[in-house]
């Protein structure tokens, strides 16, 4: 618990919902009414904290965005 | 720090301060109240720390705190500070800062140059809506050591005023909210440690560098030092712009406006992106501590009284319906869900029955909240929330088809 946590960060700007993280962290993110990726951790807003063993499939995700819209902000 | 004031010229008394010049022009301006001093950046830091100075934008946050954000020269070496004095004031219900660059402009042109000396070496812009170009430039041309502050007309759209929008703006971009890695005071404008004040805080800022934060302490309470510019309307009267001390009370405000709030059912508190008080509450005293209850802050002192004839159901709706059309449009969660909620609190103004409305608005509040580049999709979902909660009764007569209040 008291290691640093590490966050997917949602750049809403460039987001325009293709669900494609959604696909590869379904444990991190559901869908929301129009498509856009919700953290299940309530009240994440852009922020998603991400669990150690889930960092290589959060990495994943952020090379596959086709909008570039997320960021990996690693715990230091 | 009151060494180099004018012995001719004595401190403003009362709450008539950033408003106590008799004119706008320069000398008129010097002559109420005196030059601005040299400003030694440690004194300045320590006057605005000691003041308690709360930035007027909406954010409140520490004016001081911002000016030592911005990186010491060591860190910032090689790269300019730039200053500036935001007037974009995008809220249609706030005239405080266009009011003020009218009455007063020389207050807000010392507090950028204030600020802007002890930064040592700065770009210093005015970000102003269209409507007071004239009378910035007029003051500008006024005064040798304003000729490098940089005029700029803001975007007319309700989140112009957004800090990373304005940036944006005097980049030559789109003025629209950005998503930021960077704080503005490590990375702003060109990449520069960029610092934004609202210019009616640059003009307190203008006055505690003359007189002292004792003396700006000496006006309003503990948790809102100082008197501040409110922008009250209602009762079907123009609105007006007043200087108030800090925590005076609501319904005191009103009766200085010129506005009965006995014919109130309630107040929205900080503008449409604000929360409503209910009249029930009583004389509640505009400061942070009180206001705290209903989830409102004093913001940028927006005030706007609801007439209890009227249905604070349908004002709500038309507000939310404005709001969910300002969206910059850029993040999906707000483009989408402030639509939404703005179709849900129209079927339930317009008295359609369906007894899970309130519940499907408080879902899609919490949807959007904390999920979009800036905080338009928060504020939007909490004067949803606040008009659901302050006016339940209001509420549950739609549901019952029972409201007999004015629907125009």
């Amino acid at each position: 618990m008291t290691a640093p946590r590490s966050l997917l960060h949602i750049d809403w700007t460039a987001c325009d919902g293709r669900g494609l993280c959604t696909e590869i962290l379904p444990e991190l993110l559901a869908r929301d009414d129009w498509g856009y990726p919700l953290a299940r951790t309530r009240g994440a807003g852009s922020d998603v904290p991400v669990q150690e063993r889930l960092l290589d499939a959060a990495s994943e995700a952020v090379a596959l965005c086709p909008r570039q819209a997320l960021r990996l902000v690693l715990g230091t | 720090m009151t060494g180099a004031v004018a012995s001719s010229v004595t401190a403003p008394v009362g709450t008539t301060r950033l408003t106590s010049a008799p004119a706008a022009d320069f000398a008129t301006h010097l002559a109420t109240f005196g030059p601005l001093p040299t400003s030694n950046p440690a004194v300045l830091l320590s006057a605005l720390h000691d003041s308690g100075l709360e930035g007027r934008g909406g954010g409140a946050f520490p004016a001081w705190r911002k000016l030592a954000a911005v990186p010491g020269r060591e860190r910032a070496r090689g790269r300019r500070v730039v200053v500036i004095g935001n007037a974009a004031e995008g809220e249609p219900l706030s005239s405080k800062d266009a009011t003020l660059l009218t009455v007063a402009p020389h207050l807000v042109i010392d507090g950028l140059l204030a600020v802007a000396e002890s930064l040592n070496g700065t770009a210093t812009y005015l970000y102003v809506r269209s409507s007071v170009l004239g009378a910035v430039s007029r003051a500008l041309g006024e005064r040798r050591d304003a000729r490098k502050i940089e005029l700029r007309e803001a975007a007319d759209s309700f989140v112009s005023g957004e800090a990373s929008a304005v940036v944006s703006a005097l980049a030559g971009r789109r003025p629209v909210p950005q998503d930021r890695p960077f704080l503005l005071t490590e990375s702003g404008l060109a990449g520069r440690p960029t610092l934004l004040h609202n210019v009616e805080t640059l003009a307190h800022i203008a006055l505690i560098a003359r007189f002292g934060p004792a003396w700006f302490r000496s006006r309003g309470t503990a948790s809102d030092p100082g008197t501040r510019l409110v922008t009250v309307t209602g009762g079907g009267r123009p609105s007006t712009v007043i200087e108030i001390g800090g925590g005076a009370g609501l319904n005191d405000v009103f009766r200085f406006a010129g506005i009965d709030p006995a014919g109130l059912s309630g107040v929205l508190v900080g503008g449409f992106h604000g929360a409503w008080v209910p009249a029930s509450a009583g004389n509640v005293r505009l400061d942070r501590e009180d206001l705290a209850r209903f989830g409102a802050t004093p913001g940028a002192g927006i005030l706007m009284g609801q007439d209890a004839r009227h249905c604070p159901l349908t004002v709500a709706s038309a507000i939310a319906t404005y709001l969910a059309g300002e969206t910059a449009g850029q993040c999906g969660p707000c483009v989408n869900g402030l639509s939404a909620m703005a179709s849900v609190l129209s079927r339930l103004a317009r008295g359609e029955r369906d007894p899970s409305l309130p519940a499907e608005l408080r879902r899609l509040a919490d949807l959007v909240t904390g999920r979009g580049s800036c905080h338009y999709p928060d504020g939007t979902a909490r004067f949803v929330l606040s008009t659901l909660t302050v006016f339940d009764a209001d509420v549950r007569a739609h549901l019952a088809g029972t409201c007999r209040k004015e629907h125009s």
